[in-house]
């Protein structure tokens, strides 16, 4: 293989990451079998290695890890569509702009999680609720990124498109979000990040369903390593979720 | 001197610009006339801050909030122009699209089909020497050829003007004349009226008909130099007498104005500098 095809190639990469992860994990579990890590605090990688099965067995993890996901999915479709379009209009109207970015910057850094209880009352105890909060979570960072993205397309782009009389509409799809979809899409996958927080954190704390609910179950029985083993089923969720974000991106780059 | 206004595809008549600025009213051109024949290349020289990209975005229709008035045939510019293909100074191709998207992309905006406008487009692409790179992202290309991508984009909206404000100014030396070489060339084989805004009096007199030099601000027009240099023409003139003689001809007016520009920069940078 040519050193140019290795460099496009992302199974490198791939290897790389995973060796890292194995090593990771093999130094952990060499600190905890020497006494320098506390096993009843952190419990050893095999043991959670092995807890997996289990879990899956017993947990019901296939219906816990789908009803997850689609909360995932809703808030980041949720996301995805008022994220972008606020952060828009916020970019076109530089007076809303100026009345509401540092509202929106606040937001960001607000533990909306911690309003669960207001969530509760509006929709209930209900995957709406654990949708809602995930979406208010993640909103600010998808907006700002957007208008971020937006203002800082290049000038001379945007003469280009006049000078070419397109229409605004044109101008917005045509060399606007094209050129911002990159910033917009490091929003998104920020946005997203605060969404899975939220939405697992509001499964285990109103203990609705989700893996949310399992870590809380498996950590009220003190089992340790299922309780590992369910974290490493949300961070599936969210590998999986970022998966997809990239290949949207990169489809989106292809038709823009 | 002064071709007669029968024949001209562009007129610029009597253009003054003034801008607000925190010291008062700066007039950047002022009182600016001219006019370019269809196939006609003409330059416009000046030293820095001679009001040439001002110039460029008005005539372009970029630019609105002046005095006189830019016409193309009958037509009066008053915003952007189907007949005016601008070619601008920065990098403008799309980082997103490939060589081809970016040249097809006037074609994609005046709603020509794919397959017809990336064979169209495709044409363009050869016509600046960029056959081979039609799947190319702007990335993997230098900046010569970009520049290139650039004009080709403009050439594909089918302008009466081509209107081209410093397009080699980042380049090398040698890169600039060379891409001189083909602009002439793609000129000369679509008949192709252009209006070259530039700082470089190689380059000027290398391409043009005709060069327009500037005075330093307010921008006035100090003299319109007819080049008399045979066609077809290439890089190699530069090494030629009557080159010269252009050039020296040229850089006497230049010179003074450039000498003006300097001199007030450094007065404006002692007064920044006493003010603080």
């Amino acid at each position: 293989m040519s050193t140019a095809a290795i460099r496009s190639s992302p199974w490198p990469a791939r290897a790389v990451g995973a060796v890292s992860i194995v090593a990771l994990f093999a130094l952990l579990e060499a600190l905890i079998r020497t006494g320098v890590v506390n096993r009843f605090v952190v419990p050893l990688p095999s043991q959670v290695l092995a807890a997996i099965p289990r879990v899956i067995a017993e947990e019901n993890v296939a219906q816990r890890f789908w009803q997850t996901t689609q909360e995932v999915l809703w808030a980041a479709l949720f996301l995805a569509l008022a994220g972008i379009v606020l952060g828009a209009l916020l970019y076109r109207f530089r007076l809303l702009r100026l009345a509401c970015e540092t509202w929106v910057g606040a937001l960001a850094a607000a533990p909306v999680v911690l309003m669960y209880p207001l969530f509760l009352v509006i929709f209930g105890r209900s995957a709406a609720t654990i949708i809602a909060i995930g979406f208010a979570a993640g909103l600010p960072a998808v907006i700002l990124k957007t208008v971020e993205g937006l203002a800082g397309t290049r000038q001379v782009l945007i003469d280009v498109g006049r000078s070419l009389k397109l229409t605004s509409g044109q101008q917005f799809r045509k060399i606007l979000l094209p050129a911002a979809l990159p910033t917009i899409f490091v929003g998104f996958r920020l946005g997203l990040i605060f969404a899975m927080i939220n939405i697992v954190g509001v499964e285990f704390l109103i203990n609705f369903g989700g893996l949310g609910q399992l870590i809380n179950e498996m950590a009220e029985r003190y089992d340790l390593p299922a309780t590992y083993a369910a974290i490493c089923f949300v961070v599936l969720v969210s590998v999986l979720f970022f998966d997809v974000t990239e290949r949207v991106e990169r489809w989106m780059r292809r038709i823009v | 001197m002064e071709r007669a206004t029968a024949t001209r595809l562009l007129d610029v008549e009597g253009i003054t610009k003034r801008f607000v600025t925190a010291e008062g009213s700066l007039t950047a051109v002022d009182d600016v006339s001219f006019g370019v024949a269809p196939g006609e290349f003409v330059s416009v020289i000046g030293p820095s801050g001679c009001g040439k990209s001002t110039l460029f975005n008005i005539i372009g229709g970029l630019a609105g909030d002046y005095e006189g008035r830019v016409t193309v045939g009958d037509a009066v510019v008053t915003g952007p122009h189907e007949a005016i293909g601008m070619v601008f100074q920065e990098e403008s191709t799309f980082p997103w699209r490939t060589v081809l998207e970016n040249v097809a992309f006037p074609l994609e905006i005046a709603g020509v089909a794919r397959v017809e406008r990336h064979e169209r487009a495709r044409n363009f692409v050869t016509l600046v020497g960029l056959a081979g790179f039609e799947g190319h992202y702007p990335a993997e290309l230098s900046g010569g050829m970009r520049q290139r991508v650039a004009i080709a984009r403009t050439l594909a909206s089918n302008p009466r003007i081509l209107l081209m404000d410093e397009p080699f100014a980042a380049l090398d030396e040698q890169t600039r004349m060379l891409l001189g070489d083909k602009v002439l060339k793609i000129q000369q084989t679509l008949k192709q009226t252009t209006l070259l805004i530039t700082h470089n009096l190689t380059e000027a007199v290398q391409l043009s008909d005709r060069v327009i030099v500037m005075t330093y601000r307010p921008g006035r027009v100090k003299r319109i130099v007819d080049i008399d240099l045979p066609h077809p023409r290439d890089a190699s003139v530069v090494g030629s007498d009557r080159f010269g003689r252009y050039v020296a001809e040229i850089w006497q007016d230049l010179r003074e104005e450039a000498t003006r520009g300097i001199e007030d920069s450094e007065a404006q940078a002692r007064a920044g500098h006493a003010a603080r």
